[in-house]
């Protein structure tokens, strides 16, 4: 990472500049979004989803549906509604919602790592579903032409429509940040942390864990079909290959390396991971060739390299988790203190 | 009704694969405590080592009877078990045991594996290529059994070779002091350290122990179906893991009663459901098994 990073903005600059950097940055919010749905999950309440990409995608399908036309002919999809863009992505976060019950409820009762096997499930199988289920979402042909939102409003007043839509992911990203961070800063986000360090302790103070758990999973879901949605009308097509599971992996690295527990992090890391990640095809012709052409597959080992390390030698991440007590008081105020005093350490313990 | 038959031999053979690949994995799950989601990717490296020698080094040697491939099998399956296994010790001492020695919980060391898994997926690919591949080219006949049912050489070997490997965990868990040790770590890690088990020599053990039988698995997963990179981690995953909580996790016989299950069931449901949705299976079982009974069928040890 450290070797490309100076090298990287006049790399950028001259492989597309402008135009690239907008379409990145856009990407990288919408990525950031979902970084912070996880961070909800895993961050705060330490439940494992290695589902992301399920939640992502089964928002963008349903933003698609209900926004679309209805299907002309070789087309075959349920809905075609043509609601407005804003409904759409109301309907994302609901099916998200459902997602999560569905998943959350038989699983998050049991062993934690059950539902990383079950999240990990239903993304493969959600996605051989929309490959195979006919008249659903138009398997494998996809979902094209999906409204995008202000066009016409953005060239009626003459503006580039890039621009527009990096506008709208941002402000999206503004708003979840601001609502998962007030939400995390909350008592609620307390219990979360006390069940993530240790369940019994939450329970014997009269904590109903098994709900926070799943109230938490399906927030962190809400926000990564809201991420889907805006995704889908972004790009104005959908298709079953682009929610391969390594995307959900994309995600665990932007928030392992960012900061687990800090919502800072989750967007820094998003940011950090998604400038190696899209930048690193910039740069494959200035690598030699036995690693050039296989510049895909040599990302994606970076990207397991790079969880690994960070879990050995940095597993706070690059912004680690601020011990807040309350929001009323200042962030750092016990910095001082370390985070979890060793049981054996404590006077008396 | 024949057809239904028909396919249950298909899954018996897909089961065994499964069941075989889920003993090793419910092995380190039991005794090393944590769910190895790389475990799928080792399935692939045993199968891509084992074409190393008989693809890439051209050491294909004679015909053996029946079967599709030759005496070149043996050599590339020890290189295969070798080299898994190696593998296996290896991210244990460098990624595993780093971890568990601060005290990671186990869900991080889930989340390492995965960035384990995705490493070797990314150099398999880079090594061996996108494409797939096969051990041999050619048609082999395929011998009748009863009726219409047909099975070729290569899948009764599957099977035979999953029974003998079971027979030999079972003789090397229960009746060799090492069998013992392990049993007891998977059963209390603590009460075993303390009665003087040497645990950390237990853990790199059950790691060679995985890796052979994944390596094994994964030959036949080849044999049966094709190499391809991403073979293990987008077929056998999901099923293993079924596989695993069905039989209750760290009991090896009901990881491969589950594989055989999974297996059947998934092959069977072809007559009713698009092949498109048979991944669908492992997961509903698994599912079902966690909703009813988590603790599996046959009981688990953690």
């Amino acid at each position: 990472m450290e070797i490309y990073a100076p090298e990287l903005p006049a790399l950028i600059a001259l492989a597309g500049g402008l135009n690239w950097t907008v379409g990145f940055l856009t990407t990288v919010a919408i990525l950031a979004i979902l970084a912070l749905g996880l961070n909800i999950q895993w961050g705060y309440a330490g439940t494992i989803n290695f589902g992301v990409v399920a939640f992502f995608m089964v928002g963008a399908y349903t933003s698609a549906v209900l926004t679309l036309d209805p299907p002309r002919e070789f087309e075959s999809y349920v809905g075609g509604f043509e609601l407005p863009v804003p409904v759409g992505w109301l309907g994302a976060m609901l099916a998200g919602a459902l997602l999560a019950l569905a998943v959350g409820l038989p699983t998050l009762r049991l062993r934690d790592d059950f539902l990383a096997i079950a999240t990990i499930g239903i993304a493969t199988i959600l996605r051989s579903i929309a490959n195979t289920q006919e008249g659903l979402v138009n398997r494998a042909r996809g979902l094209n032409g999906i409204p995008r939102p202000l066009q016409d409003q953005a060239a009626d007043a003459g503006l580039d429509y890039d621009w527009v839509l990096l506008a709208l992911a941002v402000l999206a990203l503004l708003a979840v940040y601001v609502v998962v961070h007030r939400a995390t800063a909350s008592p609620w986000g307390r219990v979360l942390r006390s069940i993530r360090e240790n369940e019994e302790t939450a329970r014997s103070v009269g904590k109903w864990t098994a709900r926070y758990r799943v109230q938490s999973f399906v927030l962190g879901g809400v926000v990564m079909a809201l991420a889907g949605a805006i995704w889908a009308h972004r790009s104005g097509t959908v298709a079953p290959d682009a929610f391969d599971n390594f995307f959900t992996f994309l995600v665990w690295t932007m928030l392992i390396v960012g900061g687990s527990g800090n919502n800072r992090g989750a967007v820094l890391g998003a940011l950090a991971v998604g400038l190696v990640w899209f930048g690193i095809p910039l740069i494959q012709e200035d690598l030699p060739d036995a690693l050039g052409t296989r510049v895909f597959q040599l990302r994606q080992m970076l990207i397991g390299l790079v969880i690994v390390t960070f879990l050995l030698l940095r597993p706070q991440g690059l912004l680690p988790e601020e011990k807040t007590v309350s929001r009323h008081l200042r962030p750092g105020a016990g910095r001082r203190t370390p985070w979890r005093l060793p049981a054996r350490g404590r006077p008396g313990g | 009704m024949t057809e239904i038959l028909h396919l249950a031999v298909i899954g018996v053979i897909v089961g065994s694969i499964i069941g075989l690949g889920a003993m090793g994995l419910t092995l380190t799950y039991g005794i090393l405590r944590f769910a190895n989601f790389a475990h799928a990717d080792l399935m692939t490296l045993g199968m891509y080592l084992a074409f190393f020698v008989v693809g890439d080094l051209g050491l294909r040697g004679a015909t053996i009877g029946p079967l599709s491939f030759g005496w070149g099998m043996i050599p590339a399956a020890l290189v295969a078990i070798a080299g898994v296994a190696l593998f296996a010790v290896a991210s244990d001492r460098v990624v595993f045991r780093p971890l568990r020695e601060r005290g990671s919980g186990f869900l991080t060391l889930a989340v390492a594996s995965l960035g384990v898994g995705i490493m070797l997926r990314a150099a398999i690919q880079m090594i061996w290529g996108p494409a797939q591949r096969r051990y041999t080219t050619g048609i082999h006949e395929a011998w009748t059994i009863v009726g219409d049912i047909k099975i070729k050489p290569d899948q009764l070997l599957i099977v035979a070779l999953t029974a003998a490997s079971a027979l030999l965990l079972y003789v090397l868990l229960h009746r060799t002091r090492l069998g013992t040790a392990m049993r007891a770590t998977s059963d209390n890690p603590q009460l075993a350290e303390a009665s003087g088990i040497d645990t950390e020599r237990i853990r790199q053990a059950t790691w060679v122990l995985a890796g052979g039988l994944i390596a094994v698995a994964g030959i036949m997963f080849a044999l049966q179906s094709q190499l391809r990179f991403n073979a293990g981690f987008e077929f056998m995953l999901l099923p293993m893991f079924a596989a695993v909580i069905v039989g209750g996790i760290g009991n090896p016989w009901g990881a491969l009663a589950g594989g055989l299950l999974v297996g059947v069931s998934q092959e069977v449901s072809t007559e009713w459901i698009d092949t498109g949705f048979k991944p669908a299976v492992p997961f509903v079982i698994l599912i079902a098994t966690l909703i009813v009974r988590p603790r599996g069928l046959f009981g688990s040890t953690i």
